[in-house]
């Protein structure tokens, strides 16, 4: 009988497999379009949306993810994360009252990560060092049903997104003398095959600054390199 | 209506010993501004009196026990007196700590005498010993009737003989009544009165004309006639809940399962008083005696659930295994458990923690989703951030544990001076890995007592030797710090910022005894 109700309802006039993917995502019920609150920083980079999932290579890119929603009034949560700054999460905008951390999950961290999709919005995961599909499947799924957004800190198999840090430079200390003040890093966003994306961002506030200065960064970071080398 | 007054003389001073857990029988006195204010029977014999200075009742009695000022003590201590007098007749009214009324029991204890020595036997049982008990027909002669009595005995003035009782006695007994009292006995005796009679003798008007409302009111109840009324207190209700188990349950699942009833009620009946819990101790009994107790704090307040959740946790602790429970031997207690029992230790008003008007439906959400987390990966896994004052990364937050309260956080609005400035970092170590940091000729940097550094940072590397070294292009520091020097704190130390060649920024500590990695602003 449900051989027969699905045949009938295919259309003869339309490619079937564009047919099937239809009913697959209808089945999967992805509320794809749903969109996550970002910091306005963020905002045209990674646009978050529920069900994803984006992998980051610093601690901090990883706070700032979650830092727009968690301004918005959502509640947001970090799992594997023994060495969470507080009062960095706090001056970019985490509402400290709204977080849920849970230190060292050890062993148990997918059950950990899945109960915790399950009832907020963004979850913050730095999971162990190797990462199953299996294991990432079952994160996924969970995703989609609840809506929520994953941003690992490390490696993830199916990542919609990987952000991570290309130059990075502070302003503000020389040898001995002043403080650390302000920090450039250029963000480099890649999605699947498409060419990477760039943007440079400006801590403390994760603020986008603009291409003008990129000259300047580099022509800080020359001497400094020299130095190095 | 016959009313009974128990008098315990100087409870003060008695209250006070029992908590300074010294002899009864030791000459002391409770003092308030350097002012005795009660002193008990030996150390009058001494000839320490009401009033007197310290000074001069040291003095007098060298070895005089000195003792604080305390109504609130004085209060708490009495109320044990109040629930044993509460057992023999309700409608207790306590009218100041170490003095209680109560409507005398008619003929159920046989005659008034019997009722009073009932009274004393319950409180010389209760180890009250110095006890005096006075029955009348109004509050003041009651009262005075106990004062006249000996020590647990009693004196009953027949109906009636009021007047006749009170005439013999002398105004001083007006004393009590605080210092307007005292001044109408200094302005009495001036005038020649003696006795209380000689008062009551007087013509209504003519006191009230010379001595105004208050010295009507006194002469009104030197003739007996001031049928003053006291207002009988409501015992406090019981607001604990135990469960029993018959026979003794030995695992923690079929106890949490079991307690679900009882921790419903206990929430309602709290309810029902407009009250909700936010301390709440929990006893486990074994074997007749409490084998686990625990108080716990709740942010906000316990629902029946979150109860349940705290025996959980606890009759989880006291098991085998550590903070993440091994699932082999999940569900075990080490004694079988034969009561579990949930008391209130802080009650609030429940218009205190109204919910908002749509409810607060998405945080019960996160509380249950969170409650499942505590539940696989044990109660203290699960942290809730808070900001704290300090001077470290690391001291300027605490984790608390989710479902608790934090408490003795540091202020954060203090200057705390030789805090490193700047950003805060993103990553900030619980337990700091050690790090080395050369200077170009390879010597290891160090900080002199007066916070020279001795030779400029070059290369830096973590966890000795599993990474490679690193070299520093821009550095910041030093920010000196000797924090606890008076209790022996961890010496004289230094932070600096050193920004490594991949433009990543570290916090690094100069202890007495080595580098380390304090935090990164990765």
């Amino acid at each position: 009988m449900s051989s027969s109700r699905s045949i009938t309802a295919l259309d003869p006039a339309r490619s079937v497999v564009e047919q099937l993917r239809e009913r697959m995502a209808a089945m999967e019920h992805k509320p794809a379009g749903q969109p996550v609150p970002t910091l306005p920083g963020l905002a045209g980079l990674v646009p978050l949306h529920g069900g994803g999932t984006y992998a980051v290579d610093s601690a901090a890119l990883g706070l700032a993810l979650a830092a727009g929603a968690s301004r918005a009034g959502e509640w947001v949560g970090f799992a594997g994360w023994s060495d969470f700054g507080a009062e960095a999460a706090a001056e970019l905008g985490i509402e400290l009252s709204r977080t849920v951390l849970v230190p060292d999950p050890g062993e148990h961290w997918l059950e950990v990560t899945a109960a915790l999709v399950d009832v907020l919005r963004v979850v913050v995961l730095r999971p162990p060092a190797s990462v199953s599909e299996r294991a990432a499947g079952v994160i996924d799924s969970r995703l989609r049903t609840r809506s929520a957004v994953l941003v690992v800190h490390g490696d993830w198999p199916r990542a919609e997104a990987r952000l991570s840090i290309e130059e990075s430079l502070w302003t503000g200390p020389a040898s001995g003398t002043g403080q650390l003040a302000e920090r450039r890093a250029r963000v480099v966003v890649r999605r699947g095959a498409r060419p990477p994306q760039r943007a440079d961002l400006a801590w403390p506030g994760a603020r986008r600054v603009e291409a003008t200065t990129e000259r300047e960064v580099r022509e800080i970071r020359r001497p400094a390199d020299e130095r190095a080398g | 209506m016959r009313v009974m007054v128990v008098w315990c003389p100087d409870w003060s001073v008695v209250a006070a010993l029992d908590e300074a857990e010294r002899s009864r029988r030791s000459p002391a006195a409770v003092l308030s501004a350097n002012v005795v204010e009660v002193c008990n029977g030996p150390a009058r014999a001494e000839g320490v009196r009401r009033g007197q200075r310290r000074r001069d009742a040291q003095s007098r009695c060298p070895e005089l026990v000195l003792l604080p000022a305390n109504p609130d003590r004085d209060a708490r201590s009495f109320e044990p007196v109040l629930a044993v007098i509460e057992d023999l007749r309700p409608g207790v009214a306590a009218l100041r700590p170490g003095l209680l009324a109560v409507r005398a029991p008619g003929s159920w204890y046989g005659t008034e005498s019997d009722a009073a020595a009932t009274a004393c036997q319950a409180l010389v049982e209760a180890d009250v010993w110095d006890v005096r008990v006075g029955i009348a027909d109004d509050l003041f002669t009651a009262e005075q009737a106990a004062r006249t009595a000996e020590v647990q005995s009693w004196v009953v003035v027949p109906e009636g003989g009021s007047a006749a009782f009170l005439r013999g006695l002398p105004v001083q007994v007006l004393q009590d009544d605080g210092p307007r009292g005292r001044e109408l006995v200094s302005l009495l005796q001036r005038l020649g009165l003696r006795t209380l009679g000689d008062l009551a003798d007087l013509p209504g008007e003519a006191v009230e004309h010379r001595l105004g409302a208050h010295g009507a009111a006194v002469r009104r109840r030197a003739r007996g006639e001031d049928r003053k009324l006291f207002a009988a207190r409501t015992p406090p209700p019981e607001l604990d809940a135990a469960v029993p188990f018959e026979p003794p349950l030995d695992s923690v699942e079929a106890i949490t399962f079991s307690v679900r009833t009882t921790a419903e009620r206990f929430v309602s009946q709290l309810a029902l008083h407009q009250l909700v819990a936010t301390g709440v101790r929990i006893e486990a009994e074994s074997d007749g005696v409490v084998c686990s107790a625990r108080t716990w704090l709740h942010p906000r307040h316990f629902s029946a659930r979150d109860l349940v959740d705290r025996v959980h946790w606890q009759l989880q602790s006291a098991t085998v295994g550590g903070s993440l429970r091994a699932r082999k031997h999940a569900g075990e207690v080490r004694a079988p458990i034969e009561r579990i029992r949930f008391l209130p230790e802080v009650v609030e008003p429940a218009a205190a923690h109204g919910e908002a008007l749509w409810g607060n439906a998405s945080d019960d959400l996160v509380e249950r989703g969170v409650a499942r987390v505590q539940g696989m990966v044990g109660f203290d896994a699960v942290r809730r951030p808070v900001l704290q004052g300090g001077r470290s990364p690391a001291a300027r937050q605490s984790l608390v544990p989710w479902g608790e309260r934090a408490v003795d956080l540091r202020p954060v609005d203090r200057p705390w001076p030789g805090r490193v400035p700047g950003p805060a970092p993103v990553r900030v170590f619980a337990t700091p890995p050690v790090a080395e940091v050369v200077d170009d000729a390879g010597r290891e940097v160090r900080v002199t007592d007066r916070g020279v550094v001795t030779g400029e940072p070059r290369r830096f590397r973590v966890g000795g030797g599993v990474l490679p070294w690193q070299p520093v292009t821009a550095w910041a520091g030093p920010w000196p710090t000797d924090e606890a020097w008076w209790s022996g704190g961890s010496g004289p130390s230094a932070r600096f910022q050193l920004v490594g060649a991949d433009g990543r920024a570290w916090l690094l500590l100069r202890a007495p005894e080595g580098w380390s990695l304090e935090a990164g602003y990765d």
